[in-house]
C-alpha cells in the first residue's frame, strides 16, 4: 500500500527521523492557516506548497511551488488543489489533487551550502535481505543516476540477525563526504530511518532528497513509503491511512469483494483462476490479436455470485469487446464453474459482448456440454489454443 | 527416481486440524501419500483423519520419524512454523501459505540457512511425484508418471503445463511449485538443478513470470552445467504493465531484466527452448524428446 508524502513523513517522524515539517490543507484558506501556524512553530518565512498524490516527479508537473508570502500561499494552493497533475509517472490525464502539504522552507542560507543526497531502504530479492541504497546525487531521478554514474550509488546490506550496525551507519556518512556535526546527524538519521522501516513493515522507503541544511541538520525533505500489504494486519493505524481516491475505482471495488483485479487498456476482458495462468491468458489474448483489458484472478472459488461480480467488473470498461474465461479446474470442478457461469449469465439478462469459456481439468467434458446446451451466447473450449483461436474469430 | 518427495517420505501436516489443512491432508491421503501425522499446538494427543496429532514438530518427528512437512498455518504464524520445522530436523519443508509478511520471511530464511533442510515456497502449490507422493494442493489426476520435470512459480499454470505434457503421451517425474513470493526457499536454479541431476528426468519445463532474476540465474546455470537435457521455458506476463503487482506478491517489474521480454532473451541466449505461447509448452516438450 502506498502512502502520501505527509503520511510517510508522519511515520518517519514518529521514529525520530528529522523531517521537513508541514501541515496538510484541502482548501486555499486552510493552506493560509497552516502556513501561519507553521511560521509560529518553526519560524519559517517562506513556504513550499506540495501536491499530495501517489506519483513521483510532482515538481516537473507544477505540483511543487515556493510561496514567499501568505498571498502566494493562497494563490498557489488555489492553483494546485483540484488540478489534474501530470507527471512522468502518471497517465496523460494526470491525477486529481485533493490536498496539499504546506511545508517549511529548509533551503535557507547559512554557514555552509545545503547539499542533497538520495537514500532508500528496500528488499534485495537476490539475497533475501534488506538494504540501504544511497547516493551523493540527491534530488535527481535515481534511475538516471544508475545509468549515467553507477559508481555514485552505494548499498549497505542489513544482516537480519543484527539489524543495522553502527559501523554501517558511519560508512554511509563517510561515503556521503560528511564530517563534524553533519556526520553525527547523518548516522542518527540512518539509524532512525532503518528502525522506522523495520518497525513499520515497509517494503520501500525512498527519501529523495535527504537534505543537509546550511546549519548541518540532516532531514527528509520528501518521503515515498510503501507498506507491505501482508503485514497491515498488525498495523491498523497505518492501514487506516489508505486513500482510496488514489486508486482505480474498479480495483477498489474488486478488492472489497476479494477479487484480485488490475485495470489495463485493452479490448478483451479475462477472468482466470490463479495469477500465473491469468498472466499467461493475457499473453495469449495478445498473441490472438487482442489486448488484455484487465488482470483478474478469481481464486479457488468460482461460484455464480463470484462469476457475476467478475463479469460486472469487466463490463464496466466500455472498451471490452469480448470476455475470455479460463479456468483450470483442479480441486474446483469445471462443471460447477460452468453452472456458475450459466447462472450468472441468466441473472444478468443480456451481455452484449461474446463470451468464450475455456474449462480444463476435472469434469471438463461435462462442463463443455453444460455450456453448449445452455442456449446462451457463450462459446466453449477445452484446449488453451482453441480458446485463443475463438478470441481471434470474435475480434475479426 | 524422483526428487524431494517419494513413496518413502514420511510426511506431517502443520496446521493439520484447520480447514485448509484438513481438506488438503485428506486429498493427499486419498492420493496415497504417506502422511504420518500432523501438528496443531494445543491439540496434541488427539486423532485427526485417523492420524495422530502432536503439539510440536519436535514431538511429531520423535514419534513418527517424519522427514517432510507441509505447512497450512495462517500467514501470521507461518514463518514461525517454518522455523519450528527446521529446528526439529525436518529435511523438506513445503510452505503452502500465501500472504506471509516479507519481514517474517527475511527472518525465517536467515534462520534456516545453516540448517540441514530445504524450504519450498511459501505461496506455492507444493511438490508432486506422480504415483508416489502428492505433498501439495494440486489436482493429483492431472499428473501422470513419466520423464519430464516441472519447475514453476505458479499453481494453475503448473497444472496447465502438466496437462499439456500428459496429453502428448508423456509424464512427469516430479513437479516443483517454488512459489510466487519475493522471498522463497528454493530458487528456480536450485529446483532445475535437482531435476537435471535426477537420472530419470529427461527434460525440464521451467515456468517463470515477471519480476526478480530467478529465471535468468537458472538459465545461466543451465548453460554452464553443459547438460544435454532440454529445458523448455515459458515466462508469463509479457502484457503486464511495469510497476504493478500481478497477483503474486513477487510478480512486479521493478528493474532491468525483470520484464518477460528481457527474461526470454536471457533464457534463449543460454540455450533454453522458449515458447512464446503458453498453449505450446507440451508440444515443444514432445518435439524435443522425440
Amino acid at each position: 500500500m502506498n502512502l502520501h508524502e505527509y503520511q510517510g513523513k508522519e511515520i518517519l517522524s514518529s521514529f525520530g527521523v528529522r523531517i521537513q515539517r508541514g501541515k496538510v490543507a484541502t482548501t486555499p484558506a486552510e493552506a493560509v492557516e497552516a502556513a501561519k501556524k507553521l511560521t509560529e512553530e518553526t519560524g519559517t518565512g517562506w513556504h513550499v506548497i506540495k501536491a499530495q498524490v501517489h506519483a513521483g516527479g510532482r515538481g516537473k508537473g507544477g505540483g511543487v511551488k515556493l510561496a514567499k508570502n501568505l498571498q502566494e500561499v493562497e494563490e498557489i494552493a488555489g492553483q494546485i488543489i483540484g488540478m489534474n497533475l501530470v507527471t512522468p509517472q502518471t497517465s496523460a490525464e494526470g491525477k486529481k489533487v485533493h490536498q496539499v502539504l504546506v511545508a517549511e522552507d529548509v533551503y535557507y542560507p547559512g554557514d555552509s551550502e545545503p547539499e542533497e543526497y538520495y537514500m532508500s531502504v528496500l528488499l534485495n530479492r537476490g539475497t533475501g535481505k534488506n538494504m540501504i541504497m544511497y547516493s551523493t546525487e540527491g534530488g535527481m531521478d535515481i534511475e538516471e543516476v544508475a545509468e549515467k554514474t553507477p559508481h555514485l550509488i552505494f548499498t549497505e546490506e542489513i544482516d537480519p540477525a543484527t539489524g543495522l550496525l553502527g559501523f554501517q551507519a558511519r560508512r554511509i556518512a563517510f561515503n556521503l563526504g560528511l564530517s563534524g556535526t553533519a556526520f553525527k546527524e547523518m548516522t542518527k538519521f540512518v539509524a532512525a530511518l532503518y528502525k522506522a522501516y523495520s518497525a513499520s513493515d515497509s517494503s520501500l522507503f525512498e527519501i529523495n532528497p535527504v537534505l543537509k541544511t546550511s546549519d548541518d541538520k540532516i532531514m527528509a525533505v520528501d518521503a515515498k513509503v510503501s507498506l507491505d500489504d501482508n503485514a497491515l494486519y498488525r498495523h491498523k493505524d497505518y492501514a487506516a491511512m489508505r486513500d482510496k481516491r488514489e486508486e482505480n475505482p474498479v480495483e477498489v471495488e474488486a478488492k472489497e469483494v476479494g477479487l484480485n483485479y488490475v485495470d489495463l487498456d485493452g479490448n478483451v476482458g479475462c477472468m482466470v483462476n490463479g495469477a500465473g495462468l491469468a498472466m499467461a491468458t493475457m499473453d495469449l489474448i495478445k498473441q490472438a490479436g487482442g489486448e488484455p483489458a484487465n488482470f483478474l484472478d478469481v481464486g479457488g472459488t468460482a461460484d455464480a455470485e463470484r462469476v457475476e461480480t467478475a463479469f460486472n467488473l469487466i463490463l464496466k470498461d466500455p472498451n471490452v469487446k469480448a470476455i475470455l474465461v479460463n479456468i483450470f479446474g483442479g480441486i474446483v470442478r469445471c462443471d460447477r464453474v460452468a453452472q456458475g457461469i450459466v447462472d450468472a449469465y441468466k441473472n444478468m439478462g443480456t451481455i452484449n459482448v461474446p463470451i468464450i469459456v475455456r474449462l480444463q481439468g476435472t469434469n471438463a467434458d461435462i462442463a463443455k456440454e453444460l455450456i453448449d446446451n445452455s442456449g446462451l451466447d457463450v462459446q466453449s473450449a477445452i484446449q488453451f489454443q482453441e480458446a485463443a483461436d475463438k478470441v481471434q474469430q470474435v475480434l475479426a | 527416481m524422483s526428487v524431494l518427495v517419494n513413496k518413502d517420505s514420511k510426511i506431517i501436516v502443520q496446521g493439520f486440524t484447520g480447514s485448509e489443512g484438513t481438506f488438503h491432508a485428506g486429498q493427499m491421503i486419498e492420493y496415497g501419500t504417506n502422511v504420518v501425522g500432523g501438528v496443531t499446538p494445543g491439540k496434541g494427543g488427539q486423532s485427526h483423519l485417523d492420524k495422530p496429532v502432536f503439539n510440536t514438530v519436535e514431538e511429531a518427528v520423535k514419534e513418527t520419524g517424519a522427514d517432510v512437512s507441509i505447512i497450512f498455518v495462517p500467514p501470521a504464524f507461518a514463518a514461525d512454523a517454518i522455523m519450528e520445522a527446521a529446528n526439529a530436523g525436518i529435511k523438506v519443508i513445503i510452505a503452502i501459505t500465501e500472504g506471509i509478511p516479507v519481514s517474517d520471511m527475511i527472518k525465517a530464511a536467515d534462520y534456516i540457512k545453516d540448517k540441514d533442510c530445504r524450504l519450498i515456497g511459501p505461496n506455492c502449490p507444493g511438490v508432486i511425484t506422480p504415483g508416489e507422493a502428492k505433498v501439495g494442493i494440486m489436482p493429483g489426476f492431472v499428473f501422470k508418471k513419466g520423464k519430464v520435470g516441472i519447475v514453476s512459480k505458479s499453481g494453475t499454470l503448473t497444472y496447465e503445463a502438466a496437462d499439456q505434457v500428459v496429453k502428448q503421451g508423456l509424464g512427469i517425474t516430479t513437479a516443483i511449485g517454488i512459489g510466487g513470493d519475493p522471498i522463497i526457499g528454493t530458487t528456480t536454479k536450485e529446483a532445475v538443478e535437482l531435476l537435471i541431476n535426477d537420472p530419470e528426468t529427461e527434460a525440464v519445463v521451467m515456468i517463470g513470470e515477471i519480476g526478480g532474476q530467478l529465471e535468468a540465474d537458472a538459465a545461466k546455470w543451465i548453460k554452464a552445467s553443459g547438460t544435454k537435457k532440454p529445458v523448455i521455458g515459458f515466462i508469463a506476463g509479457e502484457t503486464a504493465p511495469a510497476g504493478r503487482t500481478m497477483g503474486h506478491a513477487g510478480a512486479i517489474v521493478s528493474g532491468e531484466g525483470e520484464s518477460a521480454a528481457d527474461k526470454k532473451k536471457i533464457l534463449r541466449e543460454n540455450g533454453v527452448h522458449v515458447v512464446d505461447s503458453p498453449a505450446e509448452i507440451g508440444k515443444k516438450v514432445a518435439e524435443l524428446l522425440s
